[in-house]
């Protein structure tokens, strides 16, 4: 990893940070836990295209851990980790086979972002009531993944090029 | 000016898996509501150990958990009345009544399920 691409990574992770608190001053607007868009995705959908695997990898566990700790809980963080695990390998799988667009691979991450909180959430509190919420999360997690890949397919397109010279 | 912006025939593949995942979704909600049957009891759990069951027949109110939350019991439905929590997701969850329906407090780590007539819901 050279400087450039170091920078480049900080950068992203620090757009995924205000995207995060950006996040979390949108109140909770589902009475669904889990129901969120997801802003942050953005970022990590973004690493993911222009800069690879790895760096999306670094990009939401460090995300992850630090939006936790800011503006979070212990719990918050058990689940925002199950779910962006899943997330990610889910999306770098989908990826990788090179069958959907930025959409459809940020619509996967959404949903197994929310299918990995209520896995989560299951195992802490040894309940399987809370699969109740899986369908209303799958449903989330298509609109929200739809919005977030626009945005993210925009992103890519547009600065791609300039991502590509640090390379 | 127009952009090239995702690909071509990808947006197709980007639909059927929207679609399919509608779909499962749909299938997930319907076998709970077919499958649904009114509770005859409400089970309260905190950090998945069960440390209350109140009848829904009987109308009431209950402080769980040392008090972060308020449960109460009318009409043979449950809702979560207060919770110290910032969000308030358990309160605005509603009533629940069918057996396998719950309430859950992530913040408290309090679940509240719905189980039917002397059966055992199924603990993972």
């Amino acid at each position: 990893m050279n400087v450039k691409k170091m920078t480049t990574l900080s950068l992203i992770i620090s757009v995924a940070m205000i995207l995060s608190y950006i996040e979390s001053l949108i109140p909770a607007f589902v009475a669904v836990p889990g129901v969120k868009v997801g802003l942050s995705n953005i970022a990590t959908v973004f690493a993911l295209y222009t800069l690879g695997a790895p760096y999306a990898i670094g990009v939401s566990l460090v995300r992850v851990l630090l939006s936790s700790l800011l503006f979070g809980t212990v719990a918050s963080l058990i689940y925002s980790l199950s779910g962006a695990l899943f997330a990610l390998v889910v999306m770098i799988t989908l990826k990788h086979i090179n069958l959907f667009s930025e959409i459809g691979v940020s619509i996967a991450g959404g949903v197994m972002h929310n299918v990995g909180q209520v896995v989560a959430a299951a195992l802490v509190m040894s309940t399987g009531a809370i699969a109740y919420y899986i369908p209303p999360l799958i449903v989330w997690g298509i609109i929200a993944g739809i919005a977030i890949g626009i945005v993210s397919g925009l992103l890519i397109n547009r600065l791609k090029g300039k991502i590509g010279r640090i390379k | 000016m127009e952009e090239k912006l995702f690909g071509d025939k990808k947006i197709v593949a980007d639909i059927i898996l929207a679609i399919t995942l509608c779909a499962v979704a749909l299938f997930v909600f319907l076998l709970f509501q077919l499958t649904g049957e009114n509770g005859a009891s409400v089970r309260v759990s905190v950090d998945g150990q069960s440390v209350a069951e109140y009848s829904l027949a009987i109308d009431g109110e209950y402080s769980l958990n040392g008090g972060t939350n308020i449960l109460v019991i009318e009409d043979g439905e449950a809702y979560m009345k207060e919770a110290d929590c910032p969000k308030q997701l358990c309160v605005k969850q509603g009533r629940v009544s069918k057996v396998g329906e719950s309430i859950v407090c992530l913040e408290n780590r309090v679940s509240v399920t719905v189980v039917g007539d002397g059966e055992i819901l199924e603990v993972r």
